[in-house]
């Protein structure tokens, strides 16, 4: 078998590459393609990226992504499109002229990351705004411009844009129709990577292979290769697994795969409670929300991850499978210990279902950070109130950055039951001994989570502006 | 209208077309020479400092793909990289580390990967060394104290007291250090850098090898971002890459993974400073005494210069009668702090303007009728190291901005806004730059250039500048181009190198286009007074009557084009070469008096910044900023448009979410863009104005009376701290908040808690 994958008009095929290969290294390495830099090689400032097209009923969905901690088999089935691919006969794409007219670049090196993240963003659906073009660069360090000029070109280049992708859209569809939908495996026994086509497979493959490593989006595994030196020689990649990554909805509750990405969780996790969506907005850039899976963050049992507190406050349950068995726990018993989960080997986080909000119930989240986007919380605090004539009649609370585990409040929220808004501002949170690092001091996460319960109640109490993000 | 057909014009960076298509080459780019070796630098992984007990390099040696091991033993001659010739920054450790990334041995490997993989082998045990790690701890004088104290200065009578901690900043340069170094005939070495000071990584790797200055050639095309970071630290990544090179006879390369590249290069100095103050009666500075001490890091680099430049700014715009502004420059185990926009001076401007915004707190007045009223004037004009002022545009700058920005009605929105909202608080401030242009160290104004003329009309052009994103480039083709009157187009613009034009200064301290641009036109002059000559035999007409302008040259009706007088020259033995040469003029200072005239002239503007606070989380975002800033006469307004709107950002990233986090172990633990953050999109508002002031021209003879604008626009962001500092004063009405910078969000938070208690 190979990998295949469509590149500059022609299906692309590699018969043998290291399983753990980094999609920007094959381009700057094996192909001399050299147009997408290398920043930081860890996801991070978006010099390397590239977009990748999937066939989706019927149209081509292009999507962004960090190409350094991508590894080179996840783009199988895809289409590939790098900086170099946009220019045609001589003439700049529209996005490529945009930037120019604009004055968008000054030393020119991130500059091949952002007209790809713009690239896809003009081949979204749905109108464009200036939010949206903020939104589809904040994954993109620039240290010259300040931004000005490359939002602005943004908006111009994006909204109706044509180009030639849009007219051979119909081509590039029918050339990824030639590629093989059954599962892949290159390599050998000792040294492979895998992508199967199922959950059903994939299930099956983990169970039989359990030293191996499971990927979802990579997003974390990637900079265990590039910057810890985790030489990964079997890889068991979930994202061809459509089945894997599906979201589906009953009456109180959303069922989502562990595969799905952030951004394609993210409307009906907006749906279901907006604070949800506005923090899941704010989690990595718009590469790293098309990479990473809602379950990688939890499987990856990060201190840090902002999915877990929101969806424990939330009463979200965790399905585990192993082969064909399947396991069923209240998510927040996963979280065992620091680098410790109830996860078994070859067993893989299946899926999470979120309870809908009863009328009654009122979901806070917050995340705080240095930079508002594409930063890794200091705090994230999460809390679900039921609310009866201004009495709290139940709470859950959750924390991010606070514990070794994402963890609830228990004592916090024995206190908080049964008092009324005002009162509730009494309550002292103190289930947490946080430590200090560099996101933050021990003292300054203490007070910000009682100051984030503090907010939530006084939001409750329906103050006008809490917030200084709109 | 201009007069001028290219000066002045918004015309796009000559390199935009290739940066936006992925065909701009930076190092890392270039097609590899066969055979071409990859250097990683290795070092002690825990340690910070002590002398090297152990050094295996075993696992290093037999890891797949090495080609060999270097430590300083097998360096050829000097083994010392530093800038000023201080002999205390090795190349590679000499027996013992004093910082913590501190380059012990370099791997060379057949790959990058390879060589990185290696280098994580090593087993290095060191005698460790408690490190002295910040500034409260250190007592070591790196470089001696230095200070201006007005005649007569009494400390007495200064009743105000503050005192300030102010962050240092990495510099993200998103292209890494890398240096590609090619072994050339008879011992010589080409080596591509990403430097601001090609000249210096000549020396360095000449004194390395111990080889001739002749013998090394050194080239940078590009940078993909410098702002100081690749001024001095640049050549010791040049210097392995040619001792690979010589020691193999292979090309070899030495790209920095980000990672080290943060561990292991030099930031902008952090500060702290402690001042008194006095007020007259009419809200005047009576005096100031303040006291800076910079932390070095572990050698001297440029932090004399840099701490120079903070004294030199101590004022920013403000007229002190009586001041002692004194300076310690502090010796740590931490990385040798370097060059950074700005240079020293946004330290010292800083503590300028929080000690006007606590003053004005203190004496319940707004900060800008403060900020006016101590502004140099024709009657009080003499800075602290006796240079005169002797161009007033910031009152105007000022009271123009005032007015665009609308200043005095939103204060009072605000005053509103904030009585009526308990969580959220906004602030406001206008703050002013004024910046020294020129290198302190006289000698270093100066620059040359090389153009040729060929016999088509074309023309080459060399400079000694080289190119990190700022537009040196394309402005001196604009020059060249309106002194032979044609199009930018036909000005080949070539990479800056050591052999075309040689003993160069960096491209720093703002003087790029000053210098180069003025180099580059006396080569051009040079020129076109020969072809002038020849010009006006052919077309019997005196010089005078000539002018050079759309592919031309024109005498009343008669007209040759500019190709086909270059070809005349040519069949008439007349050179179409020439070098030119700048030094800048008037300029003279004298360190051990503390007196002269160190700056050619001032680059002003000023800025007004409105911010919203969360008072429970310390959140923060910048709504709104305004900007007048004075580039003289641009020379292209799209380029200084984007150095002002990029500087600021840069600025303000500095002093709200770049935070540098240093463990008690001397590591640095916020070495990634994962830890360490700039600004990204979202942080800058979308109500974001900024003008160039309209200026009558530099009032100092540059080119084309314009002015320098790389460092000056940073410190326009001094307004952002500014804000966030009024928004968390609003709590409590004449209390001085206790904040820091950068403003982080549990930096305004301990601020806040401070008003509260």
């Amino acid at each position: 078998m190979a990998l295949e994958f469509l590149w500059r008009g022609k299906i692309m095929r590699v018969e043998q590459f290291g399983p753990d290969t980094m999609l920007l290294d094959f381009l700057r390495l094996t192909e001399k393609s050299r147009g997408t830099k290398e920043g930081c090689n860890e996801g991070d400032c978006g010099a390397c990226t590239v977009v990748l097209g999937e066939a989706i009923d019927g149209r081509m969905k292009y999507q962004a992504v960090n190409a350094c901690i991508l590894f080179l088999g996840q783009i199988h089935g895809k289409e590939l499109i790098t900086v170099e691919d946009l220019a045609e006969g001589g003439k700049l794409h529209p996005v490529q002229q945009a930037m120019v007219d604009f004055h968008a670049s000054q030393c020119g090196f991130c500059t091949p990351g952002f007209v790809m993240s713009l690239f896809a963003l003009g081949h979204s659906s749905g109108p464009i705004s200036r939010d949206d073009v903020v939104t589809a660069i904040a994954g993109n360090l620039c240290r010259c411009t300040g931004y000005r000029p490359i939002i602005d070109a943004g908006l111009k280049a994006c909204i109706g844009l044509r180009d030639k992708f849009s007219a051979d859209e119909q081509k590039a569809i029918a050339a990824l129709q030639s590629i093989s939908r059954d599962d892949l495996m290159v390599g050998d026994a000792q040294n492979f990577f895998a992508a199967p086509a199922s959950a059903a497979a994939l299930a099956q493959l983990a169970a039989e292979r359990p030293q191996a490593r499971v990927v979802s989006g990579a997003t974390d595994i990637g900079l265990w290769v590039t910057k810890q030196f985790r030489t990964q020689k079997q890889i068991i990649y979930t994202g061809r697994a459509t089945d894997f990554a599906a979201i589906t909805e009953s009456v109180d509750a959303l069922h989502i795969g562990a595969g799905a990405t952030y951004s394609a969780a993210l409307a009906a996790l907006t749906k279901l409670a907006p604070d949800l969506g506005s923090v899941i907005a704010r989690i990595g850039s718009v590469q790293v929300r098309n990479s990473g899976t809602i379950g990688g963050n939890i499987a990856n049992g990060s201190p840090i991850g902002d999915m877990p507190p929101m969806l424990i406050a939330l009463g979200a349950g965790l399905t585990l499978r192993h082969g064909e068995i399947e396991r069923h726990m209240a998510l927040e018993d996963f979280f065992i210990d620091y680098g410790k989960q109830d996860r078994k080997a070859g067993e893989l986080v299946w899926a999470i279902d979120v309870p809908k909000l009863k009328s009654n119930q009122y979901f806070k989240a917050y995340k705080i950070s240095k930079r508002f986007d594409q930063d890794i919380s200091a705090v994230m605090g999460a809390f679900l109130f039921t609310l009866e004539n201004q009495t709290i009649s139940h709470v859950r609370i959750a924390f991010g950055g606070m514990a070794p585990t994402p963890k609830r409040a228990f004592k916090t929220e024995a206190a908080l039951k049964g008092k009324n808004l005002q009162d509730a501002l009494q309550v002292t949170l103190n289930d947490y001994a946080p430590i200090s690092d560099m996101r933050a001091s021990a003292e300054y996460r203490s007070e910000t989570a009682q100051a984030l319960l503090t907010k939530a109640l006084m939001e409750l109490q329906g103050l006008a502006q809490s917030r200084v993000l709109a | 209208m201009s007069k001028h057909q290219h000066i002045g014009k918004a015309i796009a960076h000559d390199s935009a077309a290739l940066h936006v298509t992925g065909a701009a080459h930076y190092i890392d780019d270039l097609p590899e020479v066969e055979g071409t070796l990859h250097v990683a630098p290795g070092y002690a992984k825990n340690d910070a400092c002590g002398k090297i007990l152990k050094l295996d390099l075993a696992a290093v040696r037999a890891a797949s793909g090495v080609v060999a091991v270097y430590t300083a033993q097998d360096i050829p001659h000097h083994n010392d990289c530093s800038p000023v010739g201080a002999n205390d920054d090795p190349i590679l450790a000499k027996g013992r580390i004093d910082f913590h990334g501190q380059v012990i041995f370099a791997v060379v490997a057949q790959s990058h990967q390879q060589a990185r993989h290696a280098a994580n082998l090593a087993v290095i045990e060191i005698e460790i060394e408690k490190p002295i790690v910040n500034i409260a701890q250190s007592k070591t004088d790196l470089l001696p104290r230095y200070a201006f104290t007005s005649k007569g200065f009494k400390r007495s009578s200064l009743p105000y007291e503050g005192n300030l901690t102010i962050g240092g900043q990495e510099h993200f340069y998103l292209e890494g250090q890398v240096a590609y170094a090619i072994p050339q005939e008879k011992g010589g070495m080409f080596v591509h850098s990403s430097t601001q000071h090609p000249t210096e990584i000549q020396h360095c790797v000449a004194a390395m090898l111990g080889v001739d200055d002749a013998k090394i050639t050194c080239q940078c095309r590009r940078m993909g971002g410098g702002f100081g970071g690749k001024e001095s630290q640049a050549s010791q990544w040049a210097a392995l890459a040619a001792l690979t090179a010589h020691k193999t006879g292979r090309p070899a390369k030495c790209r920095l993974d980000r990672d080290d590249d943060m561990m292991m290069t030099g930031k902008r100095h952090d500060f702290e400073v402690s001042y008194k103050v006095a007020l007259d009666k009419a809200l005047r500075i009576a005096g100031v005494d303040v006291n800076f001490s910079a932390r070095c890091g572990y050698s001297a680099d440029l932090s004399a210069p840099i701490c120079d430049r903070a004294m030199f700014h101590a004022d920013n715009a403000y007229f002190y009668p009586n001041y002692h502004i004194a300076t310690k420059r502090l010796k740590t185990n931490t990385v040798s702090n370097t060059a950074f926009r700005g240079f020293g001076g946004p330290q010292g401007m800083v503590f300028a303007e929080a000690m006007m915004e606590r003053l004005a707190i203190q004496h319940g007045v707004d900060t800008l009728v403060l900020r006016k009223k101590n502004l140099y004037s024709k009657a009080r004009n003499t800075t602290p190291y006796g240079q005169k002022i002797d161009e007033h545009v910031l009152a105007e700058i000022i009271t123009t901005l005032e007015k665009t920005s609308a200043y005095q009605k939103r204060r009072k929105t605000i005053a509103k806004f904030n009585a009526t909202s308990p969580i959220i608080k906004k602030g406001l401030a206008l703050t002013p730059v004024k910046f020294g242009i020129s290198f302190t160290n006289t000698m270093m104004n100066q620059a040359g250039a090389l153009v040729h003329v060929y016999s088509d009309g074309s023309v080459h052009l060399n400079h000694g500048g080289t190119e990190m994103g700022q537009g040196l480039y394309i402005k001196v083709a604009q020059v060249v181009a309106e002194i032979f009157g044609i199009d930018v187009s036909h000005v080949a613009i070539t990479a800056t190198r050591t052999d075309k034009v040689p003993n160069t200064s960096p491209t720093a301290a703002s003087s790029g286009a000053d210098m180069n641009g003025m180099a580059a036109r006396n080569a051009a002059l040079i020129i076109r007074a020969r072809m002038e000559k020849l010009a006006a035999k052919l077309l019997k007409a005196k010089v005078s009557a000539l002018t050079f302008a759309k592919g031309k040259v024109v005498a009343g009706n008669k007209s040759i084009s500019f190709a086909d007088l270059a070809n005349a020259c040519k069949a008439e033995r007349v050179s179409l070469s020439s070098t030119g040469y700048y030094a800048t003029p008037e300029i003279h200072w004298d360190r051990a008096t503390g007196i002269g005239r160190p700056f050619f002239y001032f680059a002003n503007g000023a800025a007004c910044s409105e911010v919203l606070v969360d008072t429970l989380t310390g959140e923060m975002r910048v709504i709104r900023i305004d900007i007048l800033h004075d580039v003289g006469k641009s020379l292209n307004p799209a380029i200084d448009i984007g150095q002002i709107e990029g500087g600021f950002v840069q600025g303000m990233g500095w002093l709200t979410t770049e935070e540098l986090v240093f463990d008690e172990q001397g590591r640095l633990r916020t070495h990634a863009p994962s830890t360490y953050k700039i600004p990204c999109a979202s942080d800058v508002p979308e109500d974001f104005r900024v003008a160039l002031f309209q200026s009558k021209g530099n009032k100092a003879d540059t080119i084309y009376r314009s002015k320098a604008v790389g460092e000056p626009p940073l410190m326009l962001a001094i307004s952002v701290w500014c804000a966030v500092l009024n928004a968390v004063a609003s709590l409590q009405p004449g209390k001085v908040p206790v904040l820091h910078a950068p403003a982080t969000p549990e930096a305004i938070m301990k601020a806040v808690k401070g008003m509260r208690t």
